[in-house]
């Protein structure tokens, strides 16, 4: 049996790359022995991208992009096909899961250095992930066709026509009509179930090539690259598979438990992940009394709001994602990690989350002028952030960063 | 959100209601009280079905899910020309709605979902005489309502206990502190208390009926799952001994 396999292998391995990269990407990628709890949102990102396919699929199969129907066939796959209120449950919660996981994945990358060189590309394609994944998670919302998705998605689209000149004609592009209509139901769902999916694992695709050609940081901030035994494998790495491959499943395994608690016995999540508005059918006469976006997007939905004119708010809210691309380069610290950052940056680092974390709260909550003037205030915070950090970042750094890893 | 809401239709209503009346009272949801349930049922289709569709939720469904036998239901509880497998729909058309009630009555299948179990407990509870409404009766927690107490037989007439607030400024305003029974139903005070639960049980089941599926099975996928978390942390810890 074991000769016949082997064979079969040789067969497909003089047809086409398998032992290679199989070897290249798992059994002989050498990553850093150090990795910690932060590292599982990698392969977590990809776990709920496949959740996210696969449920979608199923999804597609019956529901009915139609204004006429969609909120109805919605609901049918909630009660009437067998397990669709599992899948639909698989699917919502992943798109808020997705995030989550998205955005401790960026954090971790902050925090030790991920992005810096040679690392640059890697931090780029993964932002750009993260805009598809914006625009993916904003089109599917509409879907449902609920009251939420749909006056959601009339303000987003409106916020293109704040643009001078060619803003009204492009949300009139956008939208295929003058207002969200039937026809912005069919293309967004166009883009939700083909176009931006099969940008999203190029994208994925081109992240994990750039990653394993530069090698994986560690949170040491250590290239282990610099020290490598007789046949140039890097002394501080182990082989991704089987070490990462083993210990990614305990991550999997504790991700999955806490998807299968959501979906079990919290599905709407208080509200933040399905929003009570939305079970009302959309009806383009009747604006809900507070509209809010889903909890991922309400810290840039918080700075928009904070600028008083309409078009300048467009422009904040698209910088401050903006900025992120530029990371690399706004960094000048030389260490990696916040280990052997100074207090300054440390410091930076408390206050840029703390601004994340209100603006996502102020983001949610309706306008109030308490809301605005800490919205403002936490605006500025995350954009000096980002903005300030070439002359903060180099400041009082470690002067003894280890040559080694040392710890397990 | 229900906050939000209530917060905001006080915001929009003539009506200034006190800050004890605002406060929404809890419903005790328990789908596992089948005959709680039942008992909810049973209202719906008297007292709801006939204004208010529930298009969603099949009768063949609830007969299956609350355990009613199916010819029960054809008998005691289809009062239109619905086939058992078919939805809780009704006869009056939207326009007709729109005509009689000043807006379409909307359908309920869904209504716990947008406006919460507990909304719905102190809404059911909340009418009282006003005889400036088209029938005579206003609502604390939705102020103008369109719909009439159909519940009226049941629960009486409550009449709103005003108080006077005095802001300070010499400027009193005068709003509605408590509802009191000024004319009698057919039931006690916690009679309906309970009909009322019963009937919002049924409402919340109404909303999502995977809800009886989900929770039952949602603890064998986490003991499954949880398994699995003890079995890769053993793997791990096996696999990696021999790095230091």
């Amino acid at each position: 049996m074991s000769g016949l396999l082997k064979n079969a292998l040789t067969w497909a391995d003089d047809r086409f790359p398998l032992s290679k990269v199989w070897n290249e990407h798992l059994a002989e990628y050498y990553a850093p022995k150090n990795f910690n709890w932060m590292y599982y949102f990698g392969s977590l990102a990809i776990l709920v991208l496949v959740n996210q396919i696969l449920t979608g699929i199923f999804l597609t199969i019956n529901y009915k992009p139609d204004a006429q129907l969609a909120f109805d066939s919605v609901e049918y796959i909630m009660r009437d096909v067998d397990w669709g209120w599992l899948i639909r449950y698989m699917h919502s919660t992943g798109a808020s899961l997705f995030f989550v996981v998205v955005y401790l994945h960026m954090f971790r990358g902050l925090i030790y250095g991920s992005f810096k060189k040679p690392r640059e590309l890697v931090w780029i394609f993964g932002m750009i992930i993260y805009l598809a994944l914006m625009a993916e998670a904003f089109m599917g919302y509409l879907l449902p066709w609920g009251q939420m998705s749909y006056w959601g998605a009339q303000v987003i689209v409106s916020l293109f026509g704040a643009i001078p000149y060619v803003g009204e004609d492009l949300a009139l592009w956008l939208r295929g009509d003058y207002v969200i209509s039937d026809s912005t139901l069919n293309r967004f769902f166009a883009f939700h179930v083909i176009a931006i999916p099969l940008v999203l694992v190029v994208l994925v695709f081109m992240h994990i090539v750039a990653l394993h050609a530069v090698g994986s940081n560690n949170p040491e901030g250590i290239e282990i690259k610099k020290h490598k035994d007789k046949k140039g494998i890097p002394l501080d790495g182990i082989p991704f598979h089987p070490y990462y491959s083993v210990k990614d499943l305990v991550g999997v395994a504790v991700f999955l438990f806490i998807f299968a608690l959501i979906i079990f016995y919290m599905p709407e999540m208080g509200g933040y992940f399905l929003e009570h508005a939305n079970f009302v059918p959309a009806n383009p006469l009747k604006t809900p009394e507070h509209i809010a976006p889903v909890w991922y997007f309400t810290p840039f939905y918080a700075i928009l709001r904070a600028v008083p004119d309409k078009f300048l708010g467009v422009v904040a809210m698209g910088g401050a994602i903006f900025v992120m691309f530029l990371l690399p380069w706004l960094d000048r610290g030389v260490n990696k990690s916040i280990r052997y950052r100074g207090p300054v940056f440390k410091a930076a680092i408390v206050t840029f989350v703390i601004s994340f974390v209100a603006l996502g709260y102020f983001g949610m909550q309706p306008v109030t002028a308490l809301g605005t003037f800490c919205s403002r205030l936490f605006s500025v915070l995350y954009f000096a952030f980002f903005l300030l950090m070439p002359f903060y970042s180099n400041i009082g750094q470690d002067k003894h960063v280890p040559e080694r890893v040392s710890d397990k | 959100m229900k906050k939000i809401i209530i917060a905001l239709l006080v915001l929009f209503s003539g009506v200034t209601i006190a800050s004890s009346s605002q406060h929404l009272e809890s419903a005790r949801v328990d789908l596992n009280d089948k005959e709680s349930l039942q008992r909810g049922a049973k209202y719906f289709v008297n007292y709801c079905l006939s204004c208010h569709a529930a298009k969603h939720l099949r009768y063949s469904r609830m007969a299956e899910d609350l355990a009613i036998p199916l010819d029960m239901v054809e008998e005691n509880m289809l009062f239109t020309d619905a086939k058992i497998l078919e939805g809780m729909t009704i006869s009056m058309n939207a326009a007709d709605g729109e005509k009689w009630f000043g807006v379409n009555p909307p359908d309920l299948s869904l209504i716990a979902r947008s406006r919460g179990s507990d909304w719905l407990y102190t809404y059911l509870k909340s009418f009282y005489l006003d005889e400036s409404r088209p029938f005579g009766v206003n609502n604390t927690v939705f102020p103008d309502v369109g719909m009439p107490h159909v519940l009226g037989e049941l629960q009486g007439i409550q009449k709103p206990v005003y108080k006077d607030i005095d802001h300070g400024d010499g400027h009193i305003k005068t709003v509605i502190d408590d509802l009191e029974v000024a004319q009698p139903g057919s039931m006690t005070e916690s009679e309906y208390d309970e009909a009322v639960n019963d009937l919002v049980n049924f409402i919340t089941y109404l909303g999502e009926p995977a809800q009886l599926q989900r929770t039952q099975i949602g603890w064998k996928v986490l003991a499954f799952i949880f398994l699995l978390i003890v079995i890769f942390y053993f793997l791990k810890k096996e696999f990696w001994k021999d790095i230091h």
